[in-house]
Order: structure tokens, then sequence, then C-alpha cells
């Protein structure tokens, strides 16, 4: 405990946490990515994936949690560091930004907290299937049959999801600024940890540059897939209409009882 | 060769103070920066004016006493010089120069372009020496120091202190000077008994005196006078990090105590 304090209630400690929970973070962000692509693919494939996500609910469980802990730690991190970076000047200059500094680092809350807004909705999209915020209909109606079981149809949530333009926009936007957050925190990262010298920091900013820009392709190409009709296009057809049946029914049932 | 300034006056501390705007007399292009202010001031006082008090000592770039924010970064247009090297000639005649102190809690503001710096003394103080021995000068190179590490050691020792990276940071962060004075001894032999309890001691301090965190943004690097570089900050944070996972020191019992 004893530890744990000193390393909170220190300015270098709150940047360890900031880094480390940052480098779990990041391989969320890769490993989902890696998951998520599978989306090119023929159905079965990412829904087997999901499938098997879903089946380990233990599993499941833990990682979710693991992440919570990890963002929580992240933001609240950030936030305090943030309050005390503000009172340490309390009286800002004149004008111009802080000069020799890229407006990535100048701007790594503001692209942050937009990310959390937009794994907030992620979140809604897909895990919690809200009806109301994908444009399309109800999710959770979409099934699928694998080895004789039901299970929910990822992959056509995603075909049917990424054809409105507006949700494919606010995915992009999220995108572009976690490749800038990217881009900056994964070589502060190795800084904040005291990893880095004349010879290392040269290939920690390449690597930094080249993962950013790795994570932006691939998950851009996504919704931008689907969008531009390149994935899916038939199976997005033929389950449409499925969605439009499943959401005419329930509100059939209803009329026909007043009907009586 | 004339030009506009647009400095900052603050009668002191507790009084709110604003940007006033003054013409040069006729300056000589290779006049300092600091030389241009005096000229002002003589201009000032002999119209009955409050002359602009500023902060300068040896004036050839190694007390670290001069400061001044010029046109937004530290020591003024150029890298690697403080502001008593910075000269007339990097402006054009007719420019506007905004001049304002450097600006961060940690750095009250004492009157007009002069803040009180004190607190990277007190930071100093809490660990930036090492146990010597006195009595007769030792042997030269009684103790080896790898060519490396001497070099590396002069970069960090190069700090003057003059808190330029305070000033241009946006977190008003003192990384960088604590960085190089913890590298510059951490780096050497003689450093070696004190270097974990130096960087615990002297980053707490910094942490009291209200300075910011480190984001990364290398603008303190930009316009340090001495170019330290940000590697120096990562030094740091690795001998902070040993600090915290050694703990503090074990009470000294029975041995150590007699």
């Amino acid at each position: 405990m004893n530890l744990c304090q000193r390393i909170w209630n220190s300015s270098l400690g709150k940047k360890y946490v900031m880094a480390l929970t940052g480098a779990a973070l990041f391989a969320f962000v890769v490993g989902h990515l890696v998951g998520n692509l599978q989306v090119f693919g023929p159905p079965e494939l990412i829904n087997t994936y999901a499938h098997f996500l879903k089946s380990k609910p233990a599993l499941l469980w833990s990682a979710r949690l693991g992440l919570l802990v990890m963002v929580t730690l992240h933001i609240a991190s950030a936030v305090t560091l943030s309050a005390m970076n503000k009172a340490a000047r309390p009286e800002p200059y004149a004008g111009k930004a802080a000069y020799g500094s890229t407006a990535q680092s100048r701007y790594m809350l503001v692209s942050g907290l937009v990310i959390l807004a937009f794994v907030l909705y992620h979140l809604a999209h897909f895990t919690v299937m809200l009806p109301g915020i994908n444009g399309v209909g109800d999710f959770s109606k979409l099934t699928t049959t694998l080895e004789g079981h039901a299970v929910p149809d990822a992959y056509a949530m995603m075909v049917l999801g990424f054809q409105v333009w507006w949700v494919v926009l606010f995915y992009l936007v999220a995108q572009g600024l976690l490749f800038a957050h990217l881009g900056h925190g994964l070589a502060s990262m190795f800084q904040s940890l005291g990893f880095r010298d004349h010879t290392w920091w040269p290939r920690i900013q390449c690597f930094a540059t080249l993962a950013s820009i790795a994570i932006f392709v691939g998950y851009a190409a996504i919704p931008l897939g689907i969008f531009t009709r390149v994935v899916g296009v038939d199976y997005a057809e033929q389950k449409k209409f499925e969605l439009r049946d499943a959401t005419l029914m329930p509100e059939k049932a209803p009329a026909a009882k007043e009907a009586k | 060769m004339k030009v506009f300034l647009k400095v900052w006056r603050q009668k002191n501390r507790n009084t709110p103070g604003t940007f006033k705007t003054y013409t040069s007399p006729e300056l000589n292009e290779n006049m300092s920066f600091l030389e241009m202010l005096d000229v002002v001031n003589e201009d000032l006082a002999n119209n009955g004016e409050e002359p602009i008090a500023f902060d300068h000592d040896c004036r050839e770039g190694i007390c670290g006493t001069c400061s001044l924010v010029i046109d937004g970064k530290p020591h003024g247009p150029h890298r690697g010089v403080a502001t008593c090297q910075t000269y007339m000639r990097s402006f054009k005649n007719g420019d506007e120069i905004v001049v304002e102190p450097f600006r961060a809690k940690a750095f009250p503001l004492i009157k007009d372009l002069v803040c009180d710096r004190k607190s990277f003394d007190r930071i100093q103080q809490v660990g930036g020496f090492i146990t010597v021995r006195t009595g007769a000068a030792p042997d030269a190179n009684s103790i080896p120091v790898p060519k490396e590490n001497a070099d590396l050691a002069m970069d960090a020792a190069q700090c003057i202190g003059c808190g330029a990276c305070v000033a241009a940071c946006k977190n008003a962060s003192a990384m960088l000077f604590v960085a190089a004075k913890v590298s510059h001894l951490g780096l050497m032999p003689q450093g070696q008994p004190e270097r974990y309890k130096r960087v615990k001691a002297m980053v707490t301090q910094m942490d009291e005196e209200g300075f910011g965190a480190c984001t990364v943004t290398g603008s303190c690097e930009a316009v340090c006078p001495k170019e330290i570089s940000l590697d120096f900050i990562a030094r740091m944070n690795r001998d902070y990090a040993v600090a915290l996972l050694k703990g503090d020191a074990k009470a000294a019992t029975s041995g150590g105590a007699g």
C-alpha cells in the first residue's frame, strides 16, 4: 500500500501509471483490431470468434473488468495530472502555443476524452446494442446458426451498422483522434518509464508512428470497406429483410390484440 | 534601428499587471537584448517614468540570471542562447516585440519582468550535491570515469538553472532542470552513494513547489539555452522508479547507529 500511495502521490509516479495503463490499452487495441479484421473473411469467421468470446464468460468478464480498471486509472491519472499542470501556470502568456511542441502533444486530454466518448458509444452500439443509436434497428434480433445453435450475428451487425454514414463518420473521427493520441502516447510511454536514450529515441518514435498508422488504417478499413460496399453487401441486403420482419412482428402482435 | 516594445508592467505581486507599449530610442543592431532594455530604461528614467525591472547578471550566457519570454519564446528567437546573447540584429527595424516574464506558480512575480526562482534553489538544496571529503585534493584520475559518462554528465552539468524550461512548458514543469541536476551527479562515481536518495528528494521537492508534470511536448529542450536533452528526463524517470521500488533505507540499528 505504501508503494501504491507513493506512486500515486508523485507526479512521476502518476506518469508511470499513465504509461503502464496506456501500454495495456494499446495491447487491447491491437488485439481488438486483429479480432475485428476477420470481418473481411466469410461471415462464419467473425461469428465463430464472437461466439468463442461469449462462450467464456469468466474470461470475458475478467478481461472487461481489467480493461475497466486500466481505463479508470488512465483517465484518473490524466485528469489529476492535467489539473496539476493547469494550476502550475495561473497566469497565461499573451499568445502563441508552447514553442517547439506538437499539436498532438498539447491536445492529449481532448483527444483522449473524445475517444472515451467514442468508446461509450461503441459499447452502446455493438455490445449493449441499444436500438435507438445505430440508425438501423434492433441488432439483438440479428441471429445466425453456428453448429446448430442460434448465436448473435456479429457479422450482420457490422455490415448493416456501417452502412449508416453518420456512424461511419463518427468512427473515422474517433480513429483519427486515436491516431493522434497514439502517435504521441506510444513514444511518451517509453519516456515516462525511463526507457529512452539517444540511440533508442529515434527507434521509439519510428515505432510510435508506424504503429499508430497501422492501427488507424486497420480500424478505418472496417467501416470504410463496408460503407463503400466492398464487404458484405449481399449479406447485408439479405439481413435487412430479416431485421425488418423481426422489427415489424412485435408491432403487429399488440395491434392484433387491440383489434380483438 | 527602432523597435516597439510591448512589455509586461506590474508594480508588485499584489497589483494586477498589464502590457504597455514603448518606442525604443535609436538602437545599434549589435546591442544585446538586455543592452536595448538598458537604453529604453535610460530613456524612461529621463522622462520621469519608472524603468522596466528585469533580471541580469553576467551577460555572457553562463549565470542563468536573465530570463524574459520574447515573442512567446523564453530567451528570444534563437536556439541555444540566453537572452543576454540575443542581439538586436535578430529583429527588424520597426518590429513589435512582446516581452513577458517567466510565468509559473512556482516562479512568483516580483516586479515587471522579474520573478522569484528560489524554488530551484530549494530543489538543489534537498539533493543536488555529493558528500565529498574535504582536505587535500585527491590524485587526478584516482577514480576512473568512463569517457562517455563524463561527456553525458558534462552535458547535464551545463544547466545554468535559468528556468526557461519551466517558462516554455505548457505545464510549467521543472522536469528538465531537475533531470539535468539528477543526471549530472548520478552519472559520476562520486554521485553514486546518494543517487536514489537524491532523485527521490529532488522530485518530491519539485512536486511540493507546485511545478506541473511532463507531457513530453519537447518545449523545454527547444528553448534551453544549453540545449539539454529530454533523454535526461527519461534517466530521471528511471532512477526515480528504482528509488520508489527500493523504498526507504533501513533505520540504523546497533552496528550502523554505533
